[in-house]
């Protein structure tokens, strides 16, 4: 288990560095955290060497181009950046857009909130624990799940899918959604 | 405009979620579900849980040694101008993939019979999606579709043999449903529908013209 953190991660605090202070050293070392973690992902789905690393260029400099848009209150680093990479990888091998749903906007401008990060990273750490505990071929099908080499159908028969920890997630980021948009209004 | 909140009571069912946030959807089907999150504060709440799901899968995947330079040449390219993407925003009653998909334009409405209007926004091998216009009292012309079908309703509201559909609602056809949507009194029924496989309308046209008409 990992011990639950009073502190905010040190791959939060450097997106955060980017988004708000266009901060180089920031960004090369979440480069150094996330290529390697990031090729290994997209070689994981059969896509070759060097094909993997144009992806893993190409989501890099996305992750700088639009850190504007990433929220801690919302998503944790490694969330977002899943995110940008499936949808690039979608892109680049099936040669189509993917749709995505209209931007909820900037995240505010204020003081971010550190218990709401907290609370996100939490969550994103007891998702990782949930994931090092099932047996290996339950979390072989939750990670092919999550590659996208399973269809619809297939994700609907398995069993092992949602894990209970992705309910409680989804009831508290509804919270923090409801919460951000009172906020905004 | 941020999510509306309107009494939505018709959500995707996980799974389907689970197979957009991994971007395992057909782009029909992908961009029902996309409109339908940018409606429904619930489902965003259920997208954003599964991206931190994939977000855990990416933490803990092996790493993969990188080659030489392909740090260097993402360092260099940090200044290097970007042409801006457009962002397109929701117009009256169509949401911002919607938008996107008509490249901002207003959809181009074709009759298809009974008053019954579409616009086609994508057919290939893999499905179609289109919006239907439906006069309120009409029904969806009798249809048959091979697998799976998605209807989003955004304007108006239909009622089937299932239940009713009102704006933001979102239904979820196998091919085992036979079911006859009928849109209610008020103001016209405007949908997103996408399926598999083309719709194919049993009484308008006969079968012989539907390749011609692409319904």
């Amino acid at each position: 288990m990992t011990k639950p953190s009073r502190q905010i991660s040190p791959q939060t605090l450097q997106m955060l560095a980017v988004r708000d202070a266009r901060d180089r050293a920031a960004f090369s070392r979440l480069f150094d955290y996330f290529a390697p973690r990031l090729k290994g992902f997209i070689m994981r789905s059969g896509t070759g060497s060097g094909q993997a690393e144009e992806i893993v260029q190409d989501v890099m400099l996305t992750v700088w181009r639009k850190a504007s848009m990433f929220d801690p209150q919302r998503a944790n680093v490694s969330a977002w950046i899943y995110q940008i990479a499936r949808n690039r990888q979608i892109d680049v091998i099936r040669k189509e857009n993917r749709p995505l749903p209209e931007a909820l906007g900037a995240p505010p401008a204020d003081e971010p909130d550190a218990s709401q990060i907290l609370a996100v990273e939490q969550e994103a750490g007891q998702l990782k624990d949930a994931l090092a505990r099932l047996k290996p071929d339950q979390r072989e099908i939750i990670e092919k799940a999550y590659l996208g080499e399973l269809t619809h159908q297939e994700i609907s028969t398995q069993t092992g899918l949602p894990l209970g920890t992705i309910k409680s997630r989804i009831r508290l980021g509804l919270e923090r959604l409801r919460h951000e948009l009172k906020d905004a209004r | 405009m941020r999510g509306k909140m309107t009494a939505i009571t018709h959500h995707i069912p996980d799974a389907l979620l689970a197979a957009y946030a991994a971007g395992s959807l057909p782009q029909p089907y992908a961009l029902v579900v996309a409109s339908h999150i940018s409606l429904c504060l619930d489902c965003r709440a259920t997208f954003d849980a599964h991206q931190a799901a994939g977000g855990a899968v990416l933490d803990t995947a092996e790493r993969a040694h990188l080659s030489n330079g392909v740090k260097a040449r993402v360092l260099e390219q940090l200044d290097a101008p970007v042409a801006p993407e457009p962002v397109f925003q929701r117009s009256g009653v169509f949401p911002g993939p919607v938008m996107e998909v008509l490249k901002g334009k207003p959809p181009r409405w074709r009759t298809v019979g009974g008053g019954v209007r579409q616009s086609i926004l994508s057919a290939t091998g893999e499905g179609s999606v289109r919006l239907l216009f439906i006069p309120p009292g009409q029904a969806v012309p009798d249809h048959s579709h091979n697998g799976l079908e998605l209807t989003l309703v955004l304007q108006g509201s239909f009622s089937d043999e299932t239940g009713r559909f009102g704006v933001g609602d979102m239904e979820v056809a196998d091919e085992h449903l036979e079911h006859t949507p009928v849109a209610d009194v008020g103001a016209p029924c405007i949908c997103l529908a996408a399926t598999d496989a083309p719709l194919r309308f049993r009484t308008l046209v006969p079968r012989l013209l539907q390749p011609l008409f692409r319904i």
